[in-house]
């Protein structure tokens, strides 16, 4: 018998007796009143520059100024005055997007809960970027933001691409005594733009 | 009412003033008790340190002094959640069905069973709450710290019934003290190091007296504070809920 | 236990530092208030606690086809699925893919199924470089230690000792003790190490049946950094980690990190399901043990673990003795009742380093009944002879004594000797364990019987 059939054998011979499979109860998935403001306050939280706008001008604007000083990949779609430019780094490999300062992704849903937003293949030409830039910048429209993480994933299907990703907060670690820093192996900082 | 009063083995022996005032006070409360002479232990000490396997014969012990009463009450959340989870015995599992659901904790009986609102106590000191473990998250004594659940608590419910006294609780409201049954000699070290550490929290209080649930945590507080020649003394609830100072 | 260090010895000399002892108990006592707050946060927390215990039994209840669906899912994904009955497999089944590969340098993230395994060592032995990536593991790898625990691996280690590790190996400057210098030095050491390898080894969080994928979960991105860059990603995975379904991670998810550190989620959860294109992705399902603790109904609850750490911060006997004084991969309340199912007789001392005062069943996020499954260890360890003669003996004379009230009260009533049998007060203070740091109570005049017999009769 092969490893595989030994150990399926043994399982099935050692498992307890059936205990049906029961529904996540309703009660726990409980609404918030104002997503956005608790989107906020919890990114603000974990040392992330939240940023409300109405409208995509100061995004635009934003894009272009870090353009001129900076190596940025944008993976944002559907804007007028936004290129994205994400499809050249398809086939980038680590040691040449070691160099890249910001990569800006609008994602398709964020978390009022932990702050999290969802980014998958889709948004993700390289699955590399989020994580090697330097600074990453997330867009989020405000429509898209749902209380939590239950209602995130009724919204999201998790193998729709390959490859997908909660993303909260800037990459850290509190692993020499417990201090926090900010700017582990990902990106040193975040920004977020919630848009109107 | 009868009520068998059980009476741990080192508190039989060794705080015997408690057993008293557990005593005073449930007579003084209106119940009728009884102490069966031939009591021994609850068998926990054997069975807390894997020997459960040969404490049938004290087992059995119990049920025969316990049979017969309308409730067995002891001044010792530990003893209690022991006999109320590991009460078994071969041939008379009916009695011991029985005991299991008529075990109480004092402060647990004076609360859920007697519904106790006022006490005539006086107990004039600064007193530090000890949350002993087996009370609290065994038989479900007081809320607890890792819990998201109402707060509460029935010891504290009865020691505000006490006049003057004034209560305090140290910082981890509900650390385990490392008494630990077997587990003082057997971890010498780290049950040491925690009962250092629990009573150093109350000396910060500045209390006069720590109390308690369990004797068994209070005595290994107590070692502790006289070998630091420390002025808090430990004190049993029953002792508090059937002081007179005046 | 024979001819090696117990927990209770390891323990008294990591006390025999007792500012030290106050530090580590301190941190991770910060660590468990952080979770308290986090907890709170959360109106329908025990709610949250009861339904992933409930998924978590169902799925053990049901593993034997979850395990089936889910490699079906991950074979129509293009993902290999490779199954190991134990350490020495699953070592061996990593070697392979590397070797295949024709790689010697790989990168690694947290993953305890590997500490477990001993993977590192074993790979060592074969010439292959590996490079722990999350900061802690570096860390004690550097030193030739191992974590001390499951979620932060360096915790037993203070800002200096990392001074002097990095000082020694990274040559950074002598003495400088500041956490993001120090961090940051890691970061640039090990952005070169990720865009090297080609191989990249991962844990698994979580495993979808439904869909036959994985998750993973860090603060520091080291776990995407590695498999994004990589050609060949190999993730290990212990399995119970086995979900049914995807709608299911909410209820883990809001656990996870909240129980952990008190963060309302990790930075990053990564849900693989398919390698990128031209990149293979391994999936190794291992056993070691786990259908042997399914098949015993007292402790295979334990299975339910997501590996959290949130008993270990809560256990008030962890804190002051450290993760390497349980001498086993995890350690800490859940390592006590592993640990056993593995070798019981190298571990039959852990399920007794603990005062059983329940803390750690309550932070559990599955509702573990930990303290309910060490005193049941005891039981088990002791009855199958586990526990030495003199043990035996000791309590074969008290069961004795406290089933014979006639000689329980001649025995209290001759100078209280039947205390000779409650080993905390044997009083005899050269001997006497207790005696080192407390004092023995001072016996009264009369027992309570006696005052009873007197008064009442
Ligand atoms: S036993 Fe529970 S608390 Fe401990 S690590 Fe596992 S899931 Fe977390």
């Amino acid at each position: 018998m092969s490893t595989r059939d030994k150990i399926l054998q043994a399982v099935k011979n050692n498992k307890p007796a059936l205990i049906p499979l029961q529904e996540i109860p309703a009660l726990l998935d409980v609404t918030e009143e104002n997503p956005i403001v608790k989107f906020t306050a919890i990114l603000k939280n974990l040392s992330t520059e939240v940023k409300e706008v109405d409208g995509w001008d100061e995004v635009i604007q934003y894009v272009s100024e870090l353009k001129q000083q900076y190596k940025i990949v944008t993976v944002i779609d559907g804007v007028d005055g936004i290129v994205n430019d994400g499809a050249d780094t398809i086939n980038q490999s680590a040691a040449a997007l070691a160099s890249l300062d910001y990569a800006l992704i609008k994602g398709p849903i964020g978390i009022a809960e932990n702050g999290a937003i969802w980014l998958n293949d889709k948004n993700l030409p390289n699955r590399l970027l989020p994580f090697i830039c330097q600074h990453l910048v997330l867009v989020i429209e405000a429509k898209d933001i749902v209380s939590n993480m239950h209602q995130a994933y009724r919204k999201i299907q998790v193998n729709e691409e390959g490859y997908g990703v909660f993303i909260s907060g800037p990459s850290k670690t509190a692993d020499i005594e417990q201090s926090l820093v900010i700017g582990a192996h990902g990106p040193l900082s975040l920004r977020v733009y919630i848009v109107h | 009412m009868k009520v068998g009063l059980f009476v741990p083995c080192y508190v039989d022996q060794f705080y015997p003033n408690v057993a008293i005032a557990t005593m005073q006070l449930l007579e003084k409360l209106g119940c009728e008790v009884v102490f069966p002479l031939e009591q021994t232990c609850c068998g926990q000490p054997m069975a807390n340190s894997g020997f459960s396997h040969i404490s049938e014969g004290c087992n059995k012990n119990f049920v025969d002094n316990f049979s017969g009463v309308d409730y067995v009450v002891c001044p010792s959340g530990s003893c209690t959640l022991h006999i109320k989870d590991h009460l078994h015995v071969e041939g008379k599992e009916a009695e011991a069905e029985k005991i299991r659901k008529q075990v109480y904790e004092l402060s647990e009986f004076l609360i859920d069973v007697l519904k106790i609102d006022h006490l005539t106590a006086s107990f004039p000191f600064k007193v530090g709450i000890h949350s002993s473990c087996h009370g609290q998250r065994g038989l479900h004594l007081s809320s607890m710290s890792e819990r998201v659940l109402p707060a509460f608590s029935k010891p504290e419910t009865l020691l505000n019934m006490v006049k003057g006294i004034t209560l305090c609780k140290p910082q981890r409201v509900d650390e385990c003290c490392g008494f630990g049954g077997t587990f003082c000699v057997f971890e010498e070290a780290v049950s040491a190091k925690m009962g250092k550490d629990r009573v150093q929290e109350h000396e910060d209080n500045h209390v006069d007296y720590i109390t308690g649930v369990d004797m068994s945590c209070l005595m290994h507080m107590e070692g502790i504070l006289k070998r630091q020649h420390s002025k808090v003394k430990v004190i049993h609830i029953a002792e508090i809920l059937n002081a007179h100072f005046n | 236990m024979q001819g090696t260090t117990t927990h209770s010895e390891k323990a008294a000399q990591f006390i025999a530092n007792e500012p030290r002892t106050d530090w580590h108990d301190d941190t991770l006592w910060f660590v468990r208030t952080k979770r308290d707050r986090a907890a709170h946060t959360i109106e329908a927390w025990e709610g949250l606690r009861a339904t992933a215990s409930h998924i978590k039994e169902h799925t053990l209840s049901n593993l034997h086809d979850y395990l089936t669906q889910f490699e079906q899912n991950a074979l129509a994904n293009g993902v290999q699925v490779h199954w190991a009955a134990d350490a020495a497999e699953h070592n061996a089944i990593v070697h392979s893919i590397i070797k295949k590969a024709g790689i010697d340098k790989i990168v690694k993230s947290k993953s305890m199924l590997t500490e477990e395994c001993h993977l590192n060592e074993y790979l060592i032995q074969q010439g292959i470089d590996v490079v722990d990536t999350d900061l802690g593991e570096r860390i004690v790898q550097f030193r030739h230690e191992l974590p001390s625990h499951i979620v932060l691996p360096a915790i037993h280690l203070k800002k200096q000792d990392v001074s002097d590790t990095f000082h020694e190996h990274l040559g950074t400057e002598k003495d400088n003790i500041d956490p993001s210098y120090l961090t940051h030095a890691a970061r640039l050491h090990l952005r070169d190490k990720f865009i090297a390898s080609d191989v990249a080894i991962t844990g698994v969080n979580f495993a979808i049946a439904e869909t036959g994928g994985i998750v993973v979960c860090t603060n520091e991105g080291n776990a995407d950094m590695g498999v994004h860059a990589a050609r060949v990603h190999i993730a290990c995975m212990g399995m119970e980690k086995m979900i049914p379904k995807a709608e299911h991670l909410g209820v883990f998810l809001r656990l996870l990190a909240r129980s952990a550190t008190g963060q309302p989620i990790t930075t990053y959860s990564s849900h693989f399901h398919k390698p990128r294109k031209g990149a293979e992705m391994h999936i190794v399902i291992v056993d070691n043990g786990r259908s042997r603790q399914l098949g015993r109904a007292d402790f295979r609850n334990s299975l339910k673990c997501i590996r959290c750490g949130a008993c270990f911060n809560t256990c008030p006997v962890y804190r002051r003795s450290g993760g390497h004084s349980y001498h086993n991969a995890v350690a800490g309340p859940i390592g006590s009742i592993l640990a056993p199912n593995i070798d019981m007789r190298k571990n039959a001392d852990l399920p007794f380093a603990s005062t059983l005062c329940g803390s750690c069943s309550n932070v559990c996020p599955v509702k573990i009944d930990i303290h309910d499954q060490l005193w049941k260890w005891r039981q088990v360890l002791m009855k199958e002879g586990y526990g030495g003669s003199g043990k035996n003996i000791m309590m074969k004379g008290m069961a004795f004594v406290l089933s014979h009230p006639r000689i329980y009260r001649m025995a209290g009533g001759m100078g209280r000797k039947v205390m000779r049998w409650m080993p905390w007060l044997f009083n005899n203070k050269s001997l006497n364990p207790w005696y080192k740091n407390r004092e023995m109570p001072a016996p009264p005049k009369q027992s309570f019987r006696e005052w009873y017999q007197q008064n009442k009769q």
